[in-house]
């Protein structure tokens, strides 16, 4: 591999994954033990369809927000979606919480098909799916006490705790996120962003749930903020071994949380693997170019490396291009591309090879290209 | 919390870079970070009064209105005629209904300050007796088309769908009927010279706006990220309306009854002149004012003493409307 040595040569100053050939090895020999996946997403579509007419509505077409999206999820690991604004990532969060019904597709949780489920069925799986919402000044109830926010969730299911218990539960969990349990009786108002995103979490912990879908939780924070939150969120990982879908558009943020990415592009998924799998071994162009784009601290490692500035704008969902959604703005687009569309799967130059290059990806002519690190 | 069951490490197998030994991208921003969450609790945020006590919406909006004087002048009148509608006998001891011809259209005099009308009435008395079927007109007309508006409005506003489509082209249609006509047609086959009728069709035709409103600030309500957090913990639809959209909806809808309260009064007299509203032997400012308009000339005293009463209703119920919106109006503050 030959930026192996140059990763080398910076690593002084880039404390990245300067990963040898002999590590490289050690981690993919490692067995990869996921256990089961808690969540499975087969095919997901959700087509919002776009019509005319006030009484009478006809159907004029679709806006293809999520167009056959699959990964899983496994016990205690967290899964970060990047991706540019209007790729579908929140509309997969609302199908994950079935807030949205799906065109077609299935989610297993626990090898049960959640999109088909309703009434009381759905309100026991809901127990175990929470979610953690992007904006905190519009996510908790401005008329309601932080406590009525929190206890919430042990009224509409009132077996997790008895009536006499929940108030003390309450203040457990201001604890557990690191807010003064003496708080409960005051207005979201009377908090900053960072703390009402804490509120947001307890709430979604109140039910001891074992999957937390976070639709951009920090996004709407200031940057000190965010590195509180996040943190307190892995904590709380380690602590109730919670498994997180995690949305952001911030890569550093999704490196820094995920165990493993999954990267949109125009509501279908483009590459998906392992964090240093796509961070360092890219195959995927529009990941490379997402990558490439990350501010890198150091003016020497900035220096010589290369930026790719994909041209164009994103093309409207509601008439996606054939074949590749990428070809439009790829620099490598062939006609192959639009005629096909590429597989999310180990692209066959890389198939059996031991590289972290060979994961998910859904390029006819995938190659690695390091963009992180300098060239 | 119940604690967390023991298990392995699930990521002991991951080759996931450790905190420190993130990209350069990584840097910045986690480096800023404590370990120790408590440590970050920033307190309350300055600005809020630090005494404890929390104040929400309401009582922000009842602590503004206190301080306003056009609420505090137009909420001390609507008590005081709130007070004379139940209770006449209070500032007016004389029977509206009993007259004396012979005393037709006399001007004022110890005693009658308001002078006398064609009939010989007391046209004191009467003003003070008229508030009653004004109020309750009012106060009637608005309830029903406030409960009935917002109740309809706000479902179709929350399910959406057929129902919302059907009920919007059904108020159209009632907002199609000329108020004035409308009241000529239904009300002229009505006998009954009681408050009721009256009431009814200001109800009938006044709901239609009540529920556009309801279902306007519904759908907004709906849309907010609280609401779907709520069903995503599992509410069903009666939690989601009672405890979450209902307390944010209804805000526009109270401003805009407050105000209607006074234009529905206004109605009232204006049916009550053209002859289709109240009858006498009820008295209403409206029919008092229709029968001095015709001796306006000879005898302004009895047009302008009920037409004053009137007025200064209508008014203080709309600048009572006007205040409430401009509390309880966030854009505002």
């Amino acid at each position: 591999m030959a930026e192996t040595a140059k990763n080398e040569e910076v690593s002084d100053v880039v404390p990245s994954t300067a990963e040898t050939t002999a590590e490289v090895e050690a981690v993919l020999d490692a067995p990869v033990d996921r256990g089961e996946p808690i969540l499975q997403v087969r095919n997901l579509v959700k087509h919002f369809p776009l019509t005319q007419g006030i009484l009478f509505k006809k159907q004029i077409g679709a806006v293809k927000a999520v167009d056959g999206v699959s990964f899983d999820l496994y016990k205690g690991e967290t899964l970060g979606i990047v991706g540019e604004s209007g790729c579908g990532k929140s509309t997969v969060a609302k199908l994950l919480m079935t807030l949205e019904t799906a065109t077609s597709g299935e989610v297993f949780y626990k090898g049960q098909d959640i999109t088909k489920l309703s009434g009381r069925a759905l309100k026991a799986v809901r127990r175990n799916i929470q979610m953690v919402f992007q904006d905190p000044y519009t996510s908790l109830n401005p008329r309601m006490t932080v406590g009525d926010i929190i206890g919430e969730p042990f009224d509409i299911h009132p077996e997790v705790a008895p009536k006499g218990d929940r108030r003390k539960r309450v203040q457990e969990l201001l604890d557990v996120v690191g807010l003064n349990p003496e708080y409960i009786n005051r207005y979201p108002h009377q908090f900053s962003g960072g703390q009402r995103q804490r509120i947001g979490i307890a709430r979604g912990l109140a039910l001891n749930p074992e999957v937390i879908i976070c639709d951009e939780p920090v996004s709407a924070l200031d940057v000190s903020v965010q590195a509180q939150v996040i943190n307190l969120m892995e904590k709380l990982q380690n602590e109730f071994e919670l498994s997180y879908v995690f949305i952001a558009h911030d890569l550093s943020i999704v490196r820094h949380i995920s165990d493993r990415v999954g990267v949109m592009y125009l509501g279908k998924m483009a590459e998906i693997g392992t964090d240093s799998e796509i961070y360092d071994h890219p195959t995927h162009p529009y990941t490379q170019a997402l990558l490439s784009a990350v501010p890198v601290p150091d003016p020497a490692a900035r220096e010589g490396r290369e930026r790719i500035i994909l041209t164009g704008d994103v093309p409207s969902p509601a008439n996606p291009p054939s074949g590749c959604r990428f070809r439009t703005r790829c620099w490598k687009a062939q006609d192959k591309c639009a005629e096909e569309v590429p597989l999310l799967a180990v692209p066959e130059v890389f198939a059996g090879k031991k590289t972290l290059a060979a994961h998910d990806s859904a390029c006819h002519f995938a190659e690695e290209r390091d963009v992180v690190h300098a060239a | 919390m119940p604690e967390p069951e023991p298990h392995g490490d699930p990521r002991a197998a991951d080759p996931r870079p450790a905190m420190d030994a993130i990209t350069p991208g990584d840097g910045g921003a986690m480096t800023l970070a404590t370990g120790d969450a408590r440590s970050l609790d920033e307190g309350p945020q300055p600005g809020v009064p630090g005494s404890g006590k929390s104040r929400s919406l309401w009582s922000d909006a009842w602590h503004d209105l206190r301080r306003n004087p056009v609420f505090v002048v137009s909420a001390l009148v609507i008590v005081f005629l709130v007070l004379i509608a139940i209770w006449p006998g209070l500032i007016a001891s004389g029977n509206p209904l009993q007259c004396d011809l012979a005393k037709a259209q006399e001007g004022s005099q110890p005693g009658h300050p308001f002078g006398y009308d064609t009939q010989g009435c007391d046209v004191y008395t009467r003003t003070v007796h008229g508030a009653r079927a004004s109020i309750a007109v009012g106060i009637c007309a608005t309830a029903g088309a406030t409960l009935l508006g917002s109740v309809l409005g706000g479902l179709a506003g929350f399910f959406g769908g057929w129902w919302d489509a059907l009920l919007s082209r059904i108020a159209d249609i009632f907002f199609g009927i000329p108020i004035i006509l409308g009241g000529l047609v239904f009300l002229s086959v009505v006998t009954s010279g009681s408050v009721w009728p009256v009431v009814g069709f200001i109800v009938l035709l006044g709901w239609p706006q009540i529920s556009r409103i309801a279902r306007g600030s519904v759908v907004t309500a709906k849309q907010n990220d609280y609401v779907q957090a709520a069903r995503a913990l599992g509410a069903g639809n009666k939690r989601m309306l009672l405890r979450h959209i209902a307390p944010n909806a209804v805000a526009p809808v109270i401003v805009v009854a407050t105000i209607a309260l006074g234009t529905y009064i206004a109605l009232e007299a204006t049916l009550s002149f053209v002859g289709v509203g109240l009858k006498p032997p009820t008295v209403s400012w409206g029919i008092d004012i229709s029968n001095a308009s015709v001796q306006i000339r000879n005898a302004p005293h009895m047009l302008l003493w009920p037409a004053g009463a009137l007025s200064i209703t209508v008014l203080a119920f709309i600048m009572l409307g006007d205040a409430v919106r401009d509390a309880l109006d966030p854009k505002l503050r």
